[in-house]
């Protein structure tokens, strides 16, 4: 399902510059990389100790958007653009393929792009290319988007 | 003071994602569709985020430590293997087709919207089978 949007500099450069420092809060505090995919998985897979801080951050990542949405209202025309079926292939891909691919948007594209790293650097051209070439696939090819 | 960072560093990523227009699946799929209804908001996001960061982590790597740890927990891998590029590949294949990654996802269930509820079940069913099928 194709939903058009529009362009929004001001909010994505607020958005993006807070993230960025949340990624410097966290490495500055405990040393940590803010990559979600790896904070996620960690939370549920690791033992205690290397859980918590995990938890402690994702509850944090809640409370944090619920009052940005309460004040800019930014989730309010929020819906999902796929149908279930697409919606649980492409949960599997994103789970399966950060975790080996090592990182995700966060992890690869923001700190491992701002430490200089080779792999984050390929990683990020990669997924955003086969990102690009999958929506050229699905709205140009098939037509209406899936 | 250790937990309250952790606990600001999740609120403030979870608040960039919101205000940033991230959590709209639509935003990053139009962001990936440069042959058509192309919205380039995320390359700000991006761009803005590493404006923030890659200055920020040259001056926390002077540092000896983290404030509240006893070393900096850092990739020390420099290989480009396959699993990297098959992971990155498969990732994107996932982004695209729903518009979600996995800070996104998480945020995006706050509109109480089912199938983002299903998007993230199948996420973390994805990172569980990988754990024990792909790396046992």
């Amino acid at each position: 399902m194709v939903v058009e949007t529009v362009f929004t500099p001001v909010t994505a450069i607020i958005g993006g510059a807070m993230i960025g420092l949340a990624a410097l809060v966290l490495m500055w505090s405990i040393g940590r990389i803010a990559g979600i995919s790896g904070i996620v998985a960690g939370a549920i897979l690791e033992a205690e100790d290397e859980r918590n801080w995990r938890l402690l951050f994702l509850a944090g990542l809640f409370v944090g958007a619920l009052i940005a949405s309460l004040i800019t209202g930014a989730l309010d025309d929020v819906s999902s653009i796929a149908s279930t079926p697409v919606l649980i292939v492409a949960g599997l891909l994103v789970g399966i393929g950060t975790r080996m691919g090592g990182g995700c948007t966060s992890g690869h594209g923001v700190c491992g792009i701002s430490r200089f790293s080779q792999r984050s650097i390929v990683a990020t051209t990669v997924f955003m290319a086969s990102g690009a070439a999958t929506v050229f696939v699905i709205r140009h090819l098939f037509g209406e988007g899936v | 003071m250790k937990p309250w960072f952790v606990g600001l560093a999740g609120a403030l990523f979870g608040a960039g994602i919101t205000v940033s227009g991230m959590a709209n699946p639509a935003k990053v799929q139009n962001f990936l569709d440069v042959a058509g209804s192309w919205d380039p908001s995320l390359a700000l996001v991006m761009g803005a985020a590493l404006l923030v960061v890659t200055p920020g982590f040259f001056f926390v790597f002077k540092m000896s430590a983290p404030k509240y740890a006893e070393a900096f927990a850092l990739p020390t891998r420099k290989d480009i293997d396959w699993k990297l590029l098959l992971g990155a590949l498969l990732f994107g294949i996932g982004w695209a087709l729903s518009g979600l990654c996995p800070a996104p996802a998480l945020v995006a269930t706050l509109t109480g919207v089912s199938g983002f509820f299903i998007f993230l079940l199948a996420m973390v069913a994805g990172m569980i089978l990988y754990r024990f099928v792909f790396e046992s």
